[in-house]
């Protein structure tokens, strides 16, 4: 209720300086700024001299990020927005990816958006190289400074910087019931085979229910969390480098090692005596909601469910998401022990204008102020690859283990796949190919045909 | 006047609101009463001042983007190269693209002819009777519905659930074959009646379009008329046919093309509830995944032409009925 | 559409027209047969039966989201809405969270969806009116090609629209204020509208105009005391289509005004109930209940509408 009032009064307090701002732009809103300031007086401004005083500036956001994540969100904006006198005007819509397009080329695009897929920003600069604006040096710096060579070429379009990560997750996890593997005695395993020794383990342990859920469904998105199985498992019997080169079309899409990973995958997801516990059969996968394919581990219809750490919201609130808990994740172990790939994803933060205002913005979303700023708003279920974030802010213990494996070099990670193939392939061939796959028992290699076929020319 | 633009408080947006109307139904009374007051006006005069603004704002809304669409519809993906007919060549060659028009002709048909007779029987059945306003009311309410809220309902009542174990089916549809001791069934996945349990939501929707337009006309039909039928011996099934339904059928015509229309259009349903997957697609969805997902905006052009081209059959039963009411006169 | 709400002046009008005797028995006459049809169909079990399954049917679905919204996350998994006599345990926190989960309050989101609506609903009547009746009923070379081509843009998708009007709003500097919303709901209106007055004008005999055209009635009174109450039941079938159109309308309020709290209707909060990534599902069906108070209400203010259009209609045959 505390963290509820704070906003609406800082909300209030912003809706006042902004309609003041705007009506007597003339008239100096520092007066104003005091009252609103009052909550949260405690922000320590010395970091942001730096960004200069940007009083009755505006800075418009456009994301994909909706209510109620986007209030831990503006939250992270307010020691800018004190400290500076900015004001930012945030706009989420789980339209974002149709919308933005649309904005950009009607010449009405936002200052900033935050882009979920390096594909997407590629194509962006590609298709409106006048209206994307590349980094400014602050962000470059920060870029440098605070994220792995890795990230920063994710934001890197043909040499050029435009954009830095925002949030991070980690996608190479198997959520399970602690309590449940500690009543068989299964051990959290930390190879491959150990994986699939489990499996047949469960298997012979539980006959009426089934070692593996999962679940594909997501509207007109269905598909993708099997093109994260699929991609998960290619940097396990592939390695990184081939999976780069898969990523970036340099082999073809339905090239042989990629059809042993699919194979590896239908081990699994096609196997009748693996899956899918408490929701139905094979085919099944193909309906069952992605958010809700977890809900059978807690009753022990199933055991193990391949999801990303943000998976964690979805879990029944009665629920509790830690190591000694009702739930937990472990890391989907690799060919080897030393074998450590590591999938994940991100947003990235992208400029359309290039107005002092907007860049101290950008500067301020790449910095680790901002970083733990949105720590400390968030609660749980975010994190970010900025190594300046303090871990010690991260309040649940799955975005603890996600930052500590993403800053951890052992592990070696690699960029969702579909994210940043071209949108005909990673946002919708793909999805559906593996969706007919599973629903419509489509062969490995004509699945793999088809995708191939559906790769843009140029 | 800042306001006028950008209205914020309760009492601008309002206000705003209030001008806005007074504008529009101002101007439009101005020009009935202007042309009214000036006598010997040439009828091209007449013609131009009550058909000018709606042309205006058609041609610059419609006829326009309509026509830059069938432009791109010739160009590549990203608007740069002349393609020719490529893209039609795509569309037509695409892997499940006769399913996709199979499909959408199987909505085209069905949706308008089912949803219009379910409306009609029912607002013979209800009319006059003393249930009538809520009988009606229950009818429409599907109507008052988003699509996407429809299409939720209509996910929730196709859900399934194994019969295993003591798991629960939480979805009607499927608590009802098991009720009758029959296996739960995945509705929504197995072809190729899944594109049939994805019409019948649409149909759901749309019947209370259909009744309640009909309803208004069933209550137009003279009582002389009926009184005289009932004298020759009409009843039942036999007033239905010769009486109510050729009394209301310029009603009928518009309800039946309306809802053509409309479903020829619709995707969200198709969107909302498998994505496009099990062979459920339609060419408004394929346009729409194109044009705005894989960001390819010449083949999602040529889908919207050949939406434009499916709708030419409805558009030549209009203008049959057209000559055939003038016909009449 | 105050109007429509005129007296009622086509009696006078029309009553030459008909012959005296029949109507007033007509009157007596119709009392009667209501009379008569009620028993009729009482005594009809089949027909009875037809309308309730109908109804049942129509009706369960949306009644099981009804009881869905009231049930607590956990159980709307695991047992249907039908058990409920047997898992009793309502609660009020799906709507709690779904009217003041914001931080945006949802009487914001309602007034903007009355300010759009209501102007999306009546400017595109008020054109469509008179662009209609010049179709139907004034005599011009071409009338019915061109009646043809606006009835066939019903087809355009509002989707291709969407970046050619944009770009305009964008050059005109009326990019994110409502005139954008109302003149684009308008636009993509104006076909349906047209087709269905046009087709409800050519209905009326014609021998009731060309009367007052006799009488030297102007297009004025033509307009005003002829069609106009015949054609309340028109106007309010297409008033209701398009108000529910407007109304649950996202895609025209996203792109043209943007999600921005000063304009976005209550569909887009709606929208994004579920959360980011749709984690709060449970949320929808409250949800959709909300957005559904308004619809409904109007539907059932209108429906007199149609009752009056039973009176407009016994004189036409």
């Amino acid at each position: 209720m505390n963290g509820t009032r704070r906003r609406r009064s800082h909300l209030a307090a912003a809706a006042a300086v902004g309609s003041l701002a705007l009506v007597l732009t003339a008239c100096s809103g520092g007066d104003d700024e005091g009252g609103g300031g009052d909550a949260t007086s405690d922000v320590d401004c010395t970091a942001f001299e730096q960004y200069g005083d940007l009083e009755g500036k505006t800075i418009s956001v456009y994301t994909s990020i909706v209510e109620p994540e986007s209030v831990q969100q503006t939250d992270s904006y307010i020691p800018f927005e004190e400290c500076t006198g900015a004001e930012i005007e945030y706009e989420g819509s789980r339209e974002f990816e149709a919308q933005l397009p649309v904005r950009l080329q009607a010449g009405n695009p936002p200052d900033i958006a935050y882009i979920p897929q390096p594909g997407f920003l590629a194509s962006i600069v590609a298709d409106y190289p006048d209206a994307v604006v590349a980094a400014p040096q602050a962000v470059i710096d920060n870029a440098n400074e605070y994220y792995t060579e890795g990230w920063v070429n994710y934001g890197t379009v043909d040499g050029t910087l435009y954009a830095t990560p925002l949030g991070a997750n980690v996608k190479s996890f198997v959520w399970y019931s602690p309590a449940a593997f500690e009543e068989n005695g299964y051990e959290i395993p930390t190879t491959w085979d150990d994986l699939l020794a489990l499996t047949d383990q469960i298997k012979e342990d539980y006959p009426d229910s089934k070692p593996w859920c999962a679940g594909i469904e997501s509207g007109d998105a269905t598909g993708w969390p099997a093109t994260d199985w699929l991609e998960d498992v290619m940097l396990r019997t592939a390695g990184a480098d081939v999976y780069d080169q898969w990523v970036t079309h340099e082999i073809p899409f339905n090239d042989p090692q990629v059809l042993a990973a699919l194979e590896t995958v239908g081990g699994i997801l096609k196997n009748p005596d693996y899956v899918n516990g408490g929701l139905g059969d094979v085919q099944s996968i193909a309906t069952v909601a992605w958010n809700e394919a977890g809900n059978p581990i807690p009753d022990q219809m199933c055991f193990l469910h391949r999801a990303a750490n943000f998976y964690q919201a979805n879990w029944d609130p009665s629920l509790t998401v830690a190591e000694d808990g009702d739930v937990y994740a472990f890391y989907l172990p690799g060919q080897s022990a030393d074998d450590k790939p590591l999938l994940g994803g991100g947003e990235f933060v992208t400029a359309f204008a290039d107005r002092p205002e907007v860049q101290a913005f950008q500067a301020y979303l790449s910095s680790p102020e901002w970083a733990n700023a949105k720590a400390e708003a968030t609660g749980q279920g975010w994190l970010s690859a900025n190594s300046g974030l303090d871990p010690d802010l991260l309040q649940s213990p799955i975005d603890q283990l996600s930052f500590e494996l993403l800053t951890d070099d052992s592990y070696t990670f690699r960029f969702d796949g579909s994210d940043q193939m071209p949108g005909a392939v990673g946002a919708d061939a793909f999805w559906k190919q593996m969706t007919a796959w599973i629903g419509e028992d489509q062969s490995d290699q004509e699945t793999l045909d088809n995708i191939e076929a559906a790769w843009p020319a140029s | 006047m800042d306001w006028f633009i950008h209205a914020e408080t309760v009492g601008h947006k309002f206000a705003l609101m209030l001008v806005a109307i007074l504008l529009f139904v101002g101007v439009m009374g101005a020009i009935l009463f202007g042309i009214d007051k000036l006598k010997k006006v040439p009828t091209w005069a007449v013609v131009a001042a009550f058909l000018g603004p709606t042309l205006l704002f058609v041609v610059f809304g419609l006829v326009y983007p309509g026509l830059n669409t069938i432009k791109a519809s010739l160009y590549d993906a990203k608007g740069n190269e002349f393609v020719g007919l490529d893209n039609y060549v795509t569309a037509f060659t695409q892997d499940q693209f006769q399913t996709v028009l199979r499909n959408t002709l199987l909505w085209v048909v069905l949706v308008p002819l089912v949803a219009t007779l379910i409306g009609l029987v029912y607002a013979v059945l209800v009319d006059r009777t003393r249930f009538e306003s809520m009988a009606k009311t229950l009818i429409f309410l599907p109507m008052a519905i988003s699509l996407v809220g429809a299409s939720i309902i209509w996910r929730f009542v196709y859900e399934f659930r194994p019969d295993q174990g003591n798991i629960q089916q939480i979805g009607l549809a499927n608590q009802i074959l098991v009720w009758l001791g029959l296996d739960p069934y995945q509705f929504l996945l197995n072809q190729p009646w899944n594109t049939l349990f994805l019409i019948a939501v649409m149909i759901w929707i749309q019947a209370g379009f259909a009744m309640t337009v009909l309803s208004a006309a069933i209550k137009a039909i003279p009582d002389d008329i009926t009184e005289a039928a009932r004298l020759d011996g009409l009843h039942g099934i036999g007033m239905f046919r010769f009486i109510t339904v050729p009394s209301i059928r310029p009603a009928l015509v518009v309800v039946l093309t309306t809802i053509a229309m409309g479903t020829l259009k619709v995707f969200d349903i198709v969107r909302t509830m498998t994505g496009g997957n099990f062979n459920t697609s339609v060419v408004a969805y394929e346009f729409y995944t194109q044009s705005f997902r894989a960001q390819n905006a010449g083949l999602g052009a040529a889908l919207a032409v050949i939406l434009f081209v499916l709708v030419i059959p409805i558009i030549v039963y209009n203008v049959r009925q057209l000559r055939l009411s003038e016909e009449i006169r | 559409m105050t109007n429509a709400s005129a007296p009622l002046p086509p009696a006078t009008l029309v009553e030459p027209e008909e012959v005296d005797t029949t109507r007033k028995p007509s009157r007596f006459g119709r009392v009667d047969a209501r009379a008569s049809r009620a028993a009729r169909k009482l005594s009809s079990p089949w027909a009875s039966l037809t309308a309730i399954i109908i109804a049942i049917i129509w009706t369960i679905p949306t009644f099981g989201l009804l009881v869905t919204s009231f049930r607590p996350r956990s159980e709307i998994r695991t047992s249907g809405w039908w058990t409920l006599p047997w898992n009793p345990g309502l609660t009020l926190d799906n709507y709690q969270e779904a009217l003041f989960g914001s931080s945006t309050s949802l009487i914001t989101y309602f007034v903007n969806s009355i300010v759009i609506t209501l102007p999306a609903v009546i400017i595109p009547i008020s054109l469509a009116l008179l662009a209609a009746y010049a179709l139907a009923w004034i005599d011009f070379k071409g009338r019915a090609i061109l009646f043809v081509a606006i009835f066939a843009l019903q087809v355009v998708p509002i989707q291709v629209t969407l970046i050619p009007l944009l770009s305009q709003y964008v050059s005109w500097g009326i990019a994110g204020s409502f005139w954008v919303i109302w003149l684009s709901h308008s636009i993509f209106a104006l076909p349906l509208a047209i087709y269905i007055l046009h087709n409800f004008m050519k209905d009326i005999p014609p021998s009731l105009v060309e009367a007052a055209r006799m009488d030297g009635a102007g297009h004025v009174k033509i307009f005003f005391q002829v069609l106009m109450p015949l054609l309340t039941p028109a106007i309010a079938s297409f008033a209701i289509f398009q108000f529910l159109w407007v109304w649950n309308d996202l895609l025209v309020a996203l792109t043209f005004a943007g999600g921005t709290t000063d304009v976005a209707p209550l569909t887009v909060r709606v929208a994004e109930l579920s959360g980011t990534r749709g984690s709060q599902w449970q949320l929808l069906s409250a949800g959709a209940f909300i957005a559904l108070v308004v619809p409904l209400i109007v539907f059932l203010s209108l429906q007199r509408y149609f009752v009056r259009g039973l009176l407009a209609g016994s004189v036409k045959g």
